[in-house]
């Protein structure tokens, strides 16, 4: 993603006044987290691309090369660069900063995540108008990334604006879901929500059958959707999802056991394997 | 279509023999009828007038329809919609304006065939008075420079041959007939063309580095989706010179040794997709466009992709995703379009009012085009004047041009006489741009002065107030705007624009505090520099320009808890003059919520019930006595 060929070599820029390492093609926020200087986040994910939607992460960069060019840049996006001089306290950043979580605080005042970061910044309370029924999501957009990138793009934000939220197809259950949690895991603020009995899950209005395993029938934690759906997409032996972790250790084990019996007799292989060959 | 029957120009030179045989042909010497079909006059009923004109000139005897030599031209836009249906006949150039089919006999009897001038159809100039005749003698159109909307209204916008008669593909021809593509971005360059779509970045430039990045293919990419609302700039070029815009587009082409082009237009342009499809179809046909075009190894065609009218849209990266058939929102463009726009590679993006100037920088040169305007911004720009002003329209001036020049000159000045109708703020840049007051009159108008004045070009919207707006309600308007089509990725612009509205509201209603006043401006400096894309970075401007200039009426909103200008509802009362009324009873008969009391009866008057009254304003719309007071 870099403006300029910078071959392969690393270089160093400035990060709030101490030198640090960068590669490049990688952003500002990347460098910054491997010399253990905190940004805030909240759209940030290390399995989706970045996005810049929270504007959490906006830094001050300097750029000497432009006569001492100065601009607010989300750090997640900004592809780090020789000589930069990056300021992640600054007056300029701190005010964006208050300001999007005291903007956040009155759309989420229930998150507690928000309610931290915007305690760390010195907003106690919000200083605008409340949502009217708010919920958890910050609109962050986390999920729809995943979703995208991991499954089958079964949601997605829609309406635009102050009615931005996220969807599914004409508000119904959504057809591609494959029940993965992909979602949930990754949602911040604990906004997505699920529920799990016995052998069923429960996520956006729909029902899921978790896969059980081929010998005790016990379920596994993956749903019979989720199995195939990764089947085919990884290429795996279809088998790959038939037993619980407790069946494939207790196989794995009687197969070394035998192993070793045979090997006590001096044989260097197990008679039968050929019959047994096929299973993990 | 007979020019689509006609066959492909093998080469350059086979194109200019018969563009010079056009020029002696009977057609070119024909005397036209030029009926506006642009979207205004057609709302005004222009099909209807076009058809009667139509049915009475093919109801004359054909000896002397040879005789008067005639023909009649389906136009675009002339820019004057709030006139029309407009007729102009040509080369003449009389100009009838507000034409109805029942006046087409008249028209075709003694205006066409007679040769007279028919007075009562004829504009009047409001400041004498007096009828004038001429197009160009009518002041709305005598102080404008047209270059980009050269052609709109004196063509018809589907028939290629009469592009080709207004020196149509010239510029294109040039070009294919011995420059480099060098030669043509040092010609941009040279003219210093700025983008026209509101960033105002150098199109030279732009096109350079697309050129300079790694990559292939290379796109190019129109900006039909215009957005602002009141603005029609690029809707009258598509709908009324598509092959500008396609010839605009082939040159850069050329300059970007690319072969893809793609046009975004709004869905709500119908006319505009139908011209251009049409138009597209024809250059086609004519070796114009597609492959080797005109006999050369330059190869280059357009397509057309449809926009569903979200306001982000034309904000270029969000244009590019949706034309990637993805959601329209906008990415952080520290990796420039140049570099990865559409589909990752490097793109141009240009808006229309852009390509349509580039033939005439080839035709005529870029010394020319430099030599008009201001030092940093070149050449015209083409506004959509409206508001309370006498002439509303498209008006293309020279960069540099004052603000007083375009509203008082071409304008024809403040709508409503007295001091309710005086000057108050002009509005420029659309619905993020900045209202600006009557001490920066004479402001000369270019990129850079309506920035540093707190404003913006933006697309070229113009609107005019008078004392009758109030700036907290007008700004509150275009919060509205922007917090609806805000496309919510960010939390500056999505959550903030959507708090600020709410800010205004309270003190449109009476509730603000100082505090309030405080909150906004720090809030907008956060949107300002927190927002990702221009529509929130720009979105605090209509609150921040009218803080900057008409501070004082927040002020009485907040501590006086007054509305200066008698628009914010809860501020205000309507009251009865009982000196002036004459107790005609039209108010009464208007009141949907019955608050008037009276008899209607002469020497009575009327009373209205503070508590009853919802503040409509319906009663002093009707009172011909002014006797309503708003207080």
């Amino acid at each position: 993603m870099s403006e300029v060929n910078l071959g392969d070599a690393p270089f160093t820029m400035t990060i709030d006044g101490k030198r640090v390492e960068a590669r490049p093609g990688e952003m500002v926020l990347a460098a910054a987290k491997r010399a253990g200087i905190a940004i805030p986040t909240l759209c940030e994910h290390k399995a989706v691309e970045s996005f810049g939607s929270c504007r959490l992460c906006m830094v001050e960069v300097t750029k000497a090369a432009w006569k001492g060019w100065k601009g607010l840049m989300t750090a997640c996006l900004y592809p780090a660069a020789p000589d930069l001089i990056i300021e992640t306290q600054s007056e300029r950043v701190l005010h964006v900063r208050r300001n999007v979580l005291d903007l956040l605080l009155a759309r989420c005042p229930d998150s507690t995540l928000i309610q931290r970061l915007a305690a760390e910044h010195g907003v106690q309370q919000t200083s605008f108008s409340v949502r009217e029924q708010p919920d958890l999501c910050i609109l962050c957009g986390l999920c729809v990334r995943i979703c995208e990138s991991a499954a089958t793009s079964a949601i997605s934000t829609v309406k635009r604006g102050h009615h931005r939220e996220i969807g599914t197809p004409w508000g119904g259950p959504p057809p591609a879901c494959i029940g993965c949690l992909a979602c949930a895991h990754v949602c911040p603020t604990g906004h997505i929500t699920f529920e799990e009995h016995g052998a069923t899950r429960a996520i956006w209005g729909r029902s899921f059958e978790l896969q059980r395993c081929a010998e005790c029938g016990a379920p596994l934690p993956i749903t019979v959707e989720q199995a195939s759906f990764l089947v085919e997409r990884q290429a795996l032996d279809a088998s790959y999802f038939s037993r619980c972790e407790s069946c494939q250790r207790r196989a794995t084990a009687q197969t070394f056991g035998r192993l070793a019996r045979w090997q006590k007799l001096g044989l260097t292989q197990e008679p039968d394997a050929r019959q047994e060959g096929g299973k993990r | 279509m007979a020019e689509t029957a006609q066959a492909r120009f093998a080469s350059v030179e086979a194109f200019l023999r018969h563009a010079a045989l056009l020029k002696t042909s009977p057609e070119a010497t024909q005397r036209r009828v030029l009926v506006c079909l642009g979207t205004g006059c057609m709302a005004s009923g222009a099909r209807e007038v076009a058809a009667a004109l139509e049915r009475a000139l093919a109801a004359l005897p054909a000896e002397r329809r040879v005789a008067l030599n005639l023909c009649m031209k389906k136009t675009g836009c002339h820019g004057f919609c709030e006139k029309g249906p407009l007729v102009v006949l040509w080369p003449e150039a009389t100009f009838y304006k507000g034409v109805k089919p029942k006046d087409v006999p008249e028209l075709v009897e003694r205006g066409i065939v007679g040769g007279e001038v028919i007075e009562r159809l004829l504009y009047v100039d409001p400041k004498t008075g007096k009828p004038v005749e001429k197009y160009g003698a009518i002041d709305f159109y005598a102080r404008q420079t047209r270059i980009a909307m050269r052609n709109i209204g004196l063509m018809d916008p589907a028939n290629l041959d009469d592009y080709l008669l207004r020196d149509g593909y010239q510029a294109l021809a040039k070009v294919l007939a011995g420059w480099s593509p060098e030669q043509v971005l040092k010609e941009i360059e040279q003219a210093k063309l700025r983008g026209r779509g509101g960033g105002g970045f150098d199109a030279g430039r732009k096109w350079r580095s697309c050129k300079s990045a790694k990559g292939t293919p290379r796109y190019l990419i129109c900006n039909g989706d215009e957005g602002d609302p009141g603005a029609f700039m690029d809707r009258s070029l598509m709908e009324g010179d598509p092959h500008g815009v396609i010839e605009g587009m082939a040159i850069a082409a050329f300059a970007l040794e690319t072969r893809e082009g793609t046009i975004y237009v709004r869905q709500e342009y119908p006319l505009a997709v139908e011209h251009l499809e049409r138009a597209i179809a024809d250059a086609r046909a004519r070796g114009l466009l597609g492959e080797r075009i005109l006999g050369t190894d330059f190869s280059f065609d357009i397509q057309i992709a449809r926009g569903g009218g979200a306001f982000v849209c034309g904000e270029s990266s969000a244009l590019m995703r949706s034309v990637e058939g993805k959601v329209g929102e906008p990415r952080a463009k520290y990796v420039h379009a140049t570099d990865k726009g559409l589909w990752d590679k490097p793109t141009v993006l240009n808006n229309v009012e852009t390509f349509v100037n580039v033939p005439r920088i080839v035709e005529k040169g870029a010394a020319w085009y430099a030599s008009i305007g201001t030092a940093r911004s070149k050449g015209t720009k083409a506004f959509a004047l409206t508001g309370k002003v006498k002439n509303t329209g498209l008006v293309e001036v020279e960069m540099g041009t004052s603000l007083r020049e375009i509203i008082f000159g071409a304008g024809g000045g403040m709508l409503v006489d007295g001091p309710k109708g005086a000057f108050k703020a002009v509005q420029t840049g659309g619905p993020s741009g900045g209202c600006l007051p009557e001490s920066l009159l004479d402001l000369p108008v270019d990129f850079d002065s309506l920035t540093d004045a707190g404003s913006m070009m933006g697309s070229g919207g113009m609107i005019v107030m008078d004392h009758s707006t109030c700036m907290v309600d007008v700004a509150r308007y275009f919060l509205s705007f922007l917090t609806d089509e805000s496309c919510g990725k960010c939390v500056p612009c999505r959550e903030g624009l959507y708090q600020m509205y709410r800010i205004l509201s309270r003190i449109a209603e009476g509730q603000g505090t100082e505090a309030d006043l405080a909150k906004i401006e720090d809030l907008s400096q956060a949107v300002a520099v927190g927002s990702l894309c221009a529509l929130g970075k720009s979105g605090p401007t209509p609150v921040l320009s009218t803080l900057r200039y008409f501070r004082h009426e927040y002020e009485a909103h907040i501590k006086e808890k007054r509305c200066p200008a008698g628009v914010c509802k809860a501020l205000i009362t309507y009251s009865i003059d009982t000196s002036a009324c004459d107790g005609c009873g039209a108010c009464l008969a208007a009141c949907a919520s019955d608050a008037i009391t009276g008899t209607p009866k002469k020497g009575e008057t009327f009373q209205i019930n503070t508590l009853q009254c919802d503040k409509c304003g319906a009663c002093a719309a009707v009172c011909k006595r002014g006797a309503v007071a708003i207080s």
